[in-house]
């Protein structure tokens, strides 16, 4: 009796597609809604992901956060690599800088500057150029995002697009000349603002009249000491706050959620996302059942035991369920693929993310079968001789 | 009300009860809305029996064949079917009871329009545990012995209403039920359709040791029945052995 569950829920070629479209629809807003959350929250903290050498951040007591940026002075570093247990230590630059287009518009941008004989910090992935040239007089790397965005090339009529920087283009930054020499990718950060990555020295002389310009100190514990260990040392020794990668993600996020209405926000979404696509499935797939009820009946006085029915049901329910969702996870993935890079609006599609929404699909699958179960349940088997 | 008893001279071997029911009633709904659907049926009805259920609408001869099938239960009165008492059956025993022993025939054909011919005519034998291939291929057989060869992947839409009937004919039969119900076969046919669908169930259906309780308003085919009840508010007024003019003549 199942193939013959499975043949009316196919053998109905508009009503499937419609059931298996409303799915892969409320799939979409339940993964998308959540997705795109995990995504701006995640750029939190994604320059604390993207530097992924140092076990450690050594920064001023006051910072809150990642982009809570207090300097502190140069000698701060020699400090912490005095601290029993730190295996290398080097210092970071990070601010905000304008730079100026070639048409005279100006582009707030993070500027980080990295340690000179390392570059430790530098971005994972290059997609053009190499990282050691760098090294090369006035060299700068941009993020994929910021050289397709708003570091691109101002065009000269307005209704051509700007082109994206390339190496060999140059930029200002603070009335000095920065030449291109890569395009890295990296994660967009929160303000969604351009990263200019260069050397510490070179950052300091772009920084003009700042005294300060020591943001981090990223350090290497050693192999053999817990990086909680040595991160309680450096703050007891030197009276800086120092913070493992996690724990600073960790203070990153809490701040942005506790300062912001982000997830209220998003939250309230995410809530409209699974009502709106529970509410659509549950309805779709209950219709489905009634349109279908008839025939129940049919099979009910023919002597159809009720638990076949609803395995017959369950069946019908799971089999549109993982159709629809498996649809609404494709197209997730392919707009998740499509925005990746980009500065606007992207998305993440964690494993978590999709066992979650799957199972909501699941859940309410389930739920609309046991509603129309119910129904069926209920059915008197005598309809069937009403015309 | 005449006399239930058939002449039995006139029924043609078997006169082994198929059903017996006394004293049934039944009721739709509570206090002032309460509506008598059957007011003290007495019939028997015998093994290789074709007998029809006549009356105008609303004297209860749906409701009787549905409860005679086991598919409604009656207030009062007692109802035996191949000496089972249907209402006293168990849930479960009451549904196998069905599978194995009744056979459906409906007015609106209630084919499932997703499925084949074949597969339409399968479903009881799938209900009854047989896998799939086979109780295909023995519905196939059946779909030819009611004319259909070569329609059995069909689907009822491209079937016309004749060869749908049939289908459903087939449906009932293949898991060979000793009790066949059909409420109304030919009322969406026309003359020359629904006489050959009688004709198809006259030489298939009925056979020693199976028998058929057809609901009709159909007059063009009272010639096929054993046996007529006349039904009317809820009582048989009148069981007739067949006797086609009086039959004819009567206006419902």
């Amino acid at each position: 009796m199942y193939s013959v569950a499975l043949k009316m829920l196919f053998g109905d070629r508009g009503k499937y597609i419609g059931i298996i479209t409303g799915i892969a629809l409320a799939s979409v807003i339940m993964i998308q809604q959540p997705g795109m959350m995990i995504s701006v929250l995640s750029r939190t903290y994604s320059f604390i992901s993207d530097v992924n050498q140092p076990d450690i951040w050594v920064m001023d007591p006051m910072v809150r956060y990642i982009d809570d940026s207090k300097p502190m002075l140069d000698t701060q570093l020699y400090r912490v690599r005095s601290v029993p247990g730190v295996e290398w230590a080097v210092p970071m630059y990070k601010g905000g800088q304008r730079v100026r287009l070639s048409n005279g518009e100006l582009v707030g941008s993070n500027l980080l500057g990295l340690d000179d004989a390392t570059l430790i910090g530098a971005p994972g992935i290059l997609l053009t150029g190499k990282l050691s040239d760098l090294r090369r007089p006035d060299a700068v790397i941009v993020d994929e995002a910021g050289a397709r965005g708003r570091l691109a090339k101002p065009a000269a009529h307005p209704d051509e697009k700007p082109t994206p920087l390339a190496p060999g283009d140059t930029l200002e930054i603070n009335d000095k000349r920065a030449l291109v020499v890569g395009i890295a990718r990296a994660t967009a950060t929160f303000g969604s603002q351009p990263i200019i990555y260069t050397t510490f020295t070179r950052a300091k002389n772009y920084s003009l009249g700042e005294r300060k310009l020591l943001s981090f100190v990223l350090v290497k514990a050693k192999g053999d000491e817990p990086p909680e260990d040595v991160a309680n040392r450096i703050t007891e020794k030197t009276g800086l706050k120092a913070l493992t990668a996690q724990q600073f993600k960790d203070i990153s996020l809490d701040y942005f959620i506790k300062t912001s209405s982000i997830l209220t926000n998003f939250g309230f979404m995410v809530l409209v996302g699974f009502i709106v696509g529970a509410a659509v499935t549950g309805q779709i797939f209950y219709n489905f059942t009634l349109e279908n009820l008839r025939y129940f009946a049919v099979f009910k006085a023919m002597g159809t035991p009720d638990y076949v029915l609803l395995k017959m049901i369950l069946l019908q329910a799971m089999v549109v369920g993982f159709v629809g969702f498996g649809i609404g996870a494709g197209i997730s993935a392919m707009f998740a693929a499509y925005t990746r890079g980009g500065s606007g609006i992207t998305m993440t599609l964690s494993w978590q993310l999709l066992l979650g929404s799957g199972a909501a699909v699941f859940v309410i699958c389930l739920l609309a079968a046991f509603f129309s179960v119910r129904k069926v349940f209920r059915l008197e088997p005598a309809i069937v001789f009403k015309g | 009300m005449t006399d239930m008893m058939p002449d039995k001279k006139l029924l043609t071997s078997n006169t082994a009860l198929a059903v017996s029911c006394h004293g049934i009633t039944k009721r739709y709904g509570e206090g002032d809305n309460q509506i008598h659907a059957l007011r003290g049926i007495d019939l028997d009805v015998y093994q290789g029996e074709l007998m029809m259920m006549v009356g105008p609408s609303g004297c209860g001869k749906t409701t009787l064949i549905s409860i005679l099938a086991g598919i409604l239960d009656q207030n009062e009165g007692e109802c035996l079917v191949f000496g089972e008492n249907i209402k006293k059956l168990s849930h479960r025993a009451r549904i196998d009871f069905r599978a194995r022993n009744v056979g459906f025939v409906f007015q609106s054909f209630n084919l499932i329009p997703a499925l084949t011919a074949a597969e339409n005519v399968a479903i009881p034998l799938q209900i009854n545990g047989m896998p799939e291939a086979r109780a295909i291929s023995k519905a196939s057989e059946y779909l030819q012995e009611v004319g259909l060869a070569g329609r059995e992947n069909s689907l009822p839409a491209q079937l016309s209403g004749g060869q749908q009937q049939r289908v459903a004919i087939a449906r009932a039969l293949v898991h060979n039920p000793r009790l066949v119900v059909c409420d109304e076969p030919t009322s969406a046919l026309d003359h020359v359709t629904g006489h050959k669908v009688m004709d198809i169930m006259k030489h298939i259906a009925v056979n020693q040791d199976r028998t058929l309780i057809i609901v009709t308003h159909d007059a063009r085919i009272f010639s096929f029945a054993d046996r007529i009840a006349h039904m009317d508010d809820g009582r048989i007024v009148q069981v007739d052995q067949n006797v086609v003019e009086k039959n004819t003549a009567r206006s419902f």
